[in-house]
């Protein structure tokens, strides 16, 4: 990741797959060289968009005038000691884009766009976060390797579950963390690949809230149908009765 | 770093002298308190180069519609989060439709490859006679001519990357090139259109 510099141009037009999208707005959040080359690289990729003009039908705007009069604007950011808080919370952000399991869940709409990082007090509504605030958050963790910990955190209501991660060593030269859900018949279903990152919250492919437990194994890159090896870490579900 | 030198495309988004183009900025502080004539004035002053690039990247007209307004409502809901001192307001909107015409192209593919109908590329430009329309018409000539200062295999990869909506390691693929080759070219080919047309801040 020594190089991840090289990847300004790229991320400033979207030219980046949602796990480079992920590393860099991670490196941004501590490099404001970066910060400003992006900035500048967009008002020129902004300065592109001057060759493919299209009046859009007048039945678009219709619509939209009539949609916005039911939507609320937010408020300005404003600066408060809850500050430090809120910039941490941010971070979900990025990590719940990273999964490409998370990608499909996402889908559309919900997820605010911000073209711009390092804004204290954004507000991100996420898949990732929704679980995480869930009123009816579950949390198992287990202890891993070394000082490596990792809890997963469900919620039967929106049945989805989320994979937070401390210190997660990387995984081996052409290995990669797969996750799993083990349905009510004991099988495991793939639940998408963990990102090679120590720190990171990724939601889970598919249904958690029928799901008896998650499991995370070592796998080869691209991960597996079902799990070659046996589960570094198991994180038995409660049942509802 | 060159000045800007045009009279039209200040991407800080001041009114340019005399050009009668809208003040942008001031549009969207107006758009963040609720303001829904101020809104459609943005609208107004910016749809077709939002339709313009979402129709570009997207293809299939009635998404594009739909991604184009999805882009409008998020600036609707959002514009309170733009702050000058980041950049201009054009890079701002810009930046969000750009993203969600990416973002649906994308999802599209992932769920399944299907209709590569194509239809026309866009309806021939509307070459209306609103102020906007001709600031956006010397812009397009400065921004053609900034483009041939690029390399061909610079100009190449970044026409891929914005307007076709490809990852960098897509387009390395595409034009068969080392992996990593063609993230080098995005982003020489924008530091010199940037440099280029002046538009550093």
């Amino acid at each position: 990741m020594s190089d991840i510099h090289g990847l300004v141009g790229a991320y400033a037009i979207d030219a980046v797959d949602d796990i480079e999208r992920e590393r860099f707005e991670q490196h941004l959040e501590d490099c404001a060289d970066c910060r400003d080359e992006v900035a500048t690289l967009r008002e020129a990729g902004a300065m592109l968009s001057s060759l493919t003009t299209t009046q859009p039908p007048s039945s678009v705007r219709d619509r939209l005038m009539a949609d916005i009069s039911t939507v609320r604007p937010l408020p300005p950011p404003v600066t408060s000691l809850s500050q430090h808080s809120e910039k941490r919370r941010r971070r979900w952000f990025p990590a719940a884009v990273a999964a490409a399991a998370a990608v499909a869940v996402l889908g559309g709409g919900a997820v605010v766009l911000q073209p711009w990082q390092d804004q204290g007090t954004q507000q991100q509504v996420t898949a990732t976060a929704r679980v995480l605030q869930a009123p009816d958050a579950e949390e198992v963790s287990a202890k891993l390797d070394g000082d490596a910990a990792a809890k997963v955190v469900r919620s039967p209501k929106l049945g989805q579950a989320v994979l937070v991660t401390k210190d997660m060593p990387s995984a081996p030269d052409g290995k990669v963390y797969q996750l799993w859900l083990q349905n009510t018949e004991g099988r495991m279903v793939p639940a998408g690949l963990m990102p090679d990152e120590a720190n990171q919250k990724v939601l889970l492919d598919g249904d958690a809230a029928s799901a008896t437990a998650a499991g995370i194994t070592v796998e080869p890159d691209g991960g597996s149908k079902e799990p070659t090896t046996n589960p570094i870490a198991l994180f038995p579900f409660k049942q509802s009765a | 770093m060159k000045s800007v030198n045009g009279t039209s495309s200040d991407p800080s988004g001041h009114p340019p002298e005399g050009s009668g183009a809208p003040d942008l900025k001031g549009l969207f502080r107006r758009s963040a308190r609720g303001d829904e004539t101020a809104f459609g004035e943005l609208y107004d002053a910016t749809a077709a180069r939002v339709h313009g690039l979402v129709l570009r990247v997207v293809r299939d007209p009635a998404q594009s519609e739909e991604v184009t307004q999805e882009c409008f409502l998020e600036v609707w809901r959002t514009a309170s989060r733009f702050d000058p001192d980041r950049g201009s307001p054009l890079s701002w909107l810009m930046t969000i439709a750009h993203r969600r015409a990416v973002d649906r192209v994308r999802s599209a593919e992932a769920s399944s490859r299907r209709d590569s109908t194509y239809h026309d590329e866009s309806q021939p430009v509307d070459h209306d006679s609103t102020a906007e329309a001709a600031t956006t018409a010397i812009e397009a000539k400065r921004v053609r001519l900034a483009m041939q200062s690029l390399t061909e295999a610079q100009r190449e990869a970044l026409e891929l990357a914005y307007f076709g909506g490809y990852t960098h390691t897509e387009v390395a693929s595409m034009l068969d090139l080392p992996v990593g080759t063609a993230k080098t070219r995005i982003r020489d080919g924008l530091i010199r259109l940037r440099d280029t047309l002046g538009v550093a801040q």
